[in-house]
């Protein structure tokens, strides 16, 4: 402890904070004073959080879980830029020593119109449920386990599905899209399943359908920038937007 | 029909009346450097002596252009809509300058082109009042006198950065909307949108450049 406290940071932490979905919200400034180094960017929130609660004040509320990178809950725009803009990595993940003492940290929530607010830094996700409740799935019948292997599935498409299923749905590539577009989220979940013979089946269906409530959830068109692939925390790429462009298309002339 | 109301099927739209635009920009642009080898006027004669195909044309162009801008501006209406609070702080990763103002460098060049046809089409702007009495009209005579006015060359030229900064985002997007793209060919696309889009530019603003510096003259 006493070789960390000589290199803790102070830092300045401009917080929204916004009581209720139609409360109107605001920039907070704190104070976060002995930060180590090694804390994680949450846990260097938490700790904001336990003076604000001694204090008598209501805490920041910020969604977290897993805090290892997997469950995709925690969503917070740092410095303007979602999870913080360290490549491929969650906010949980992100680490204060890729910070310096004195700095200002804005933390906004995510934004587009498709996330409402809830609280402070917590946003209504379901839409993305709601995407992939319209398709992303493939329709089976249960029953005894099928032997291994039964299905062939070529290694190259079973990578490209993995890397596909990578995705953790936490929404930063509609917080970081200009458009708040879920291109990127979408063309994840179709371009998983379509590559793979038990998806194959459905394949045009599904594409339309996810498509089709993509707009309905209020998200926007994609415009290309490529700015969800930069945010993104699990590097998804805009390959699979390509891919969901041509199943569409296939999917037009059906 | 699926492919006008749904949001990938607009941009499909979008990109197939882009790339319309695209190859009609290269024939334009290999049409225009007739005037280095002194052919303008033949070429500018043998269009115009097939009245009926050069009206089946200007429509099938204004239809392309009419949903081009038509969906253009929806689009980015309903982008604006779906992102209605602006962040306190945004670092941009990867968009540029180029394609968050597609609409504005779009509409510029709408009304270039209005004053384009207005000026060498019509014949409605000053520069070119003089032609009002001429029986065949000298289009070579007509496009030094008109670039020997430093304004218009300069008018020419912004709208040529506008053709630039257009395509140095529509090429790389119209290849991704199309779906012929991998993560090999995308960083490949971008470079080749703003080698491509120079080239025009640069191709382009050489005609009124040459004739204002006076190499090429009546
Ligand atoms: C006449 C006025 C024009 C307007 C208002 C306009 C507007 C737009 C807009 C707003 C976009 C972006 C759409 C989006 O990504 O959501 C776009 C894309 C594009 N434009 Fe234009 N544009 C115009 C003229 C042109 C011209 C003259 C060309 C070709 C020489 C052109 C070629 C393209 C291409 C290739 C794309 C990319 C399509 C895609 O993303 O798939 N545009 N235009
Ligand atoms: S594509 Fe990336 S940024 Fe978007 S939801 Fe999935 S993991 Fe998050
Ligand atoms: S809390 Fe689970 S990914 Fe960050």
């Amino acid at each position: 402890m006493s070789a960390h406290t000589s290199n803790t940071m102070t830092i300045t932490l401009h917080v929204w904070r916004q009581a209720g979905p139609n409360a109107p919200g605001k920039l907070e400034q704190y104070e976060a004073k002995n930060v180590s180094p090694d804390q994680s960017f949450l846990e260097m929130l938490d700790e904001v959080n336990e003076d604000l609660i001694k204090a008598g004040k209501d805490p920041i509320a910020f969604d977290h879980d897993c805090r290892e990178g997997i469950c995709g809950m925690c969503s917070s725009v740092i410095n303007g830029v979602p999870h913080g803009g360290q490549v491929r990595t969650t906010a949980c993940q992100l680490h204060m020593r890729t910070f310096k003492d004195g700095d200002a940290i804005y933390i906004e929530p995510w934004r587009a119109k498709a996330f409402p607010i809830i609280k402070d830094l917590i946003v209504d996700r379901n839409a993305l449920e709601r995407i992939t409740q319209a398709g992303g799935y493939t329709s089976c019948h249960t029953g005894g386990v099928p032997d291994g292997n039964a299905i062939l599935v070529p290694k190259p498409d079973a990578d490209y599905a993995m890397d596909a299923a990578e995705c953790i749905g936490c929404g930063a590539c509609v917080a970081a899209c200009p458009n708040g577009s879920a291109m990127l989220y979408t063309s994840a979940k179709v371009a998983q399943l379509a590559v793979l013979p038990q998806g194959k089946a459905e394949a045009a269906e599904r594409v339309c359908a996810m498509v089709d409530a993509m707009q309905e959830n209020g998200f926007g068109n994609c415009s290309n920038h490529y700015e969800c692939q930069a945010a993104c925390p699990k590097g998804i790429s805009v390959k699979f937007i390509a891919k969901l462009n041509r199943e569409y298309q296939k999917a037009l002339f059906k | 029909m699926r492919i006008f109301n749904s949001t990938v099927g607009r941009k499909l739209l979008m990109s197939i009346s882009g790339q319309l635009l695209i190859i009609f920009v290269l024939i334009h642009l290999a049409g225009n450097s007739t005037i280095y080898f002194g052919w303008i006027n033949a070429y500018a004669e043998h269009l115009h002596s097939m009245p009926p195909v050069v009206w089946v044309f200007r429509a099938i162009m204004l239809a392309i252009v009419g949903t081009h801008i038509c969906y253009g501006v929806l689009l980015t209406l309903e982008n604006k809509a779906a992102n209605p609070t602006n962040y306190a702080v945004k670092r941009q990763l990867k968009a540029s300058f180029a394609s968050e103002n597609m609409i504005w460098t779009g509409l510029l060049l709408a009304a270039f082109i209005v004053y384009h046809l207005l000026q060498f089409t019509a014949k409605m702007t000053p520069d070119v009042a003089w032609t009002s009495n001429q029986a065949v009209v000298d289009v070579f005579k007509m496009v030094v006198t008109s670039f020997s006015n430093a304004g218009i060359v300069v008018v020419y030229a912004l709208a040529m950065v506008m053709l630039f900064l257009h395509l140095s985002h529509g090429i790389p997007s119209f290849l991704q909307t199309m779906g012929w793209n991998n993560d090999k060919t995308i960083p490949v696309y971008g470079t080749a949108g703003k080698v491509i889009s120079a080239f025009l530019m640069l191709a382009y603003i050489s005609i009124p450049a040459t004739i204002l510096v006076g190499l090429l003259k009546l």
